[in-house]
């Protein structure tokens, strides 16, 4: 049974790519067929986040223009050969393909992988409409700020009356600390506001820039950092798993884990 | 709305309300508004109609009106606090213990207009 999810928020920058490339591969390593839609037409980054940028020919507008068959648009990481990435043009504007188009395409891809995840651009407007067409879950991802929190709320709103009820939410840079000190929402808050299932909380992690920079998603870390081991328990959980949160405050604050950062950090 | 029940917040406890609860009570106002999705101008004249209809029996201190919707855990409500000037009307049906719970001067029933 193949799961077609799509991953958004409304607002943008609050790590919607970040996530679709963190949990496909965290998927992937765990045995399961992925293949990473980027449904960002005009704006494509998918694919620099997980390094394969120099190896997109084809994109989903070429398969949909029949330019190209559907295996050839698709990028096999080399890294991990579960993971595929089908890119979005570049070039074209975001009206150049219709949600009709969409769900077949995402709807072929799930005859040949266990998880289609569909990683869509910021806002609700046709880009958006598109890439949760064919859609049978999502995964909001937010941070605990007041426009992040807004913005979830509407596209919650907009997945509902779109028939896509099963919704999960990611909390994305969360600052234990600042939550103890009262200056940031915790996750209990944004829950309490947003009502859906929480799915994870990544802490707020520098390594995510690292990574981004290397083009190498931060579950594939050998020693991956706190937000990495949240990524793997995301999948874990999507996978059925039982997994407890990760407990962020102490994590922070513990002594050892300290110095194990600053070891590992220098390195 | 929001803003005046942090007012008071902060004048009971002393001191600034942390950020935290704040952005709390203006998500949960905004998001009020945002999934009822009424217009401002529909929900100014929904204050409006609301006003006229208490303004009938007893005389409202407009200026002090607080009226806006507020959500909890994807249920909303329309929340209005009306401070009551003055009677209206005097009308003995109307209890005047009732009226003097909410009044801030109990004396109004001394310039009541006999009808």
């Amino acid at each position: 049974m193949s799961r077609i999810v799509v991953v958004t928020s409304g607002k943008g920058g609050v790590g919607k790519t970040t996530s679709t490339a963190n949990l496909g591969m965290a998927l992937a390593r765990l045995g399961r067929k992925v293949v990473l839609v980027d449904a960002d037409f005009g704006l494509r980054n998918l694919d620099l986040l997980l390094g394969l940028e120099s190896r997109v020919v084809y994109t989903s507008l070429d398969v949909l223009n029949r330019e190209c068959k559907l295996d050839q648009a698709l990028v096999k990481d080399k890294r991990q050969p579960n993971l595929s990435l089908l890119a979005a043009p570049q070039t074209r504007n975001k009206t150049a393909i219709t949600a009709v188009a969409m769900t077949k395409l995402v709807e072929v891809l799930s005859h040949h992988f266990h998880y289609v995840l569909v990683d869509s651009p910021a806002g609700i407007e046709t880009g958006f409409q598109n890439a949760i067409a064919g859609a049978k879950e999502a995964i909001i991802v937010t941070t605990p700020e007041i426009s992040a929190v807004r913005d979830a709320d509407r596209v919650i709103g907009l997945l509902e009356s779109h028939r896509i009820r099963d919704i999960k939410l990611i909390v994305n840079r969360l600052r234990p600390a600042m939550v103890k000190s009262n200056d940031m929402m915790s996750v209990e808050d944004v829950l309490e506001i947003l009502s859906v299932k929480l799915l994870g909380v990544i802490p707020d992690d520098e390594q995510v820039i690292v990574s981004t920079n290397r083009g190498e998603p931060l579950v594939l870390a050998e020693k991956p950092s706190l937000a990495g081991r949240a990524y793997q328990n995301i999948a874990g959980r999507l996978e059925g798993q039982d997994i407890p949160f990760l407990d962020l405050d102490e994590a922070n604050r513990s002594f050892l884990a300290r110095l194990w950062k600053t070891l590992t950090a220098k390195r | 709305m929001t803003n005046a029940i942090a007012d008071l917040l902060e004048r009971l406890f002393g001191g600034k309300l942390e950020s935290r609860d704040r952005v709390k009570q203006r998500l949960k106002f905004i998001l009020a508004h945002d999934r009822v999705a009424l217009t401002p101008q529909l929900v100014a004249q929904m204050r409006q109609d609301i006003l006229a209809a208490i303004a009938k029996y007893v005389e409202i201190d407009e200026e002090a009106v607080e009226f806006g919707l507020e959500s909890d855990r994807r249920s909303t409500v329309v929340i209005a606090n009306l401070p009551i000037r003055g009677l209206r009307h005097f009308d003995p049906n109307v209890s005047q213990l009732e009226l003097t719970l909410s009044e801030p001067e109990p004396k109004a029933e001394t310039s009541e207009p006999i009808p």
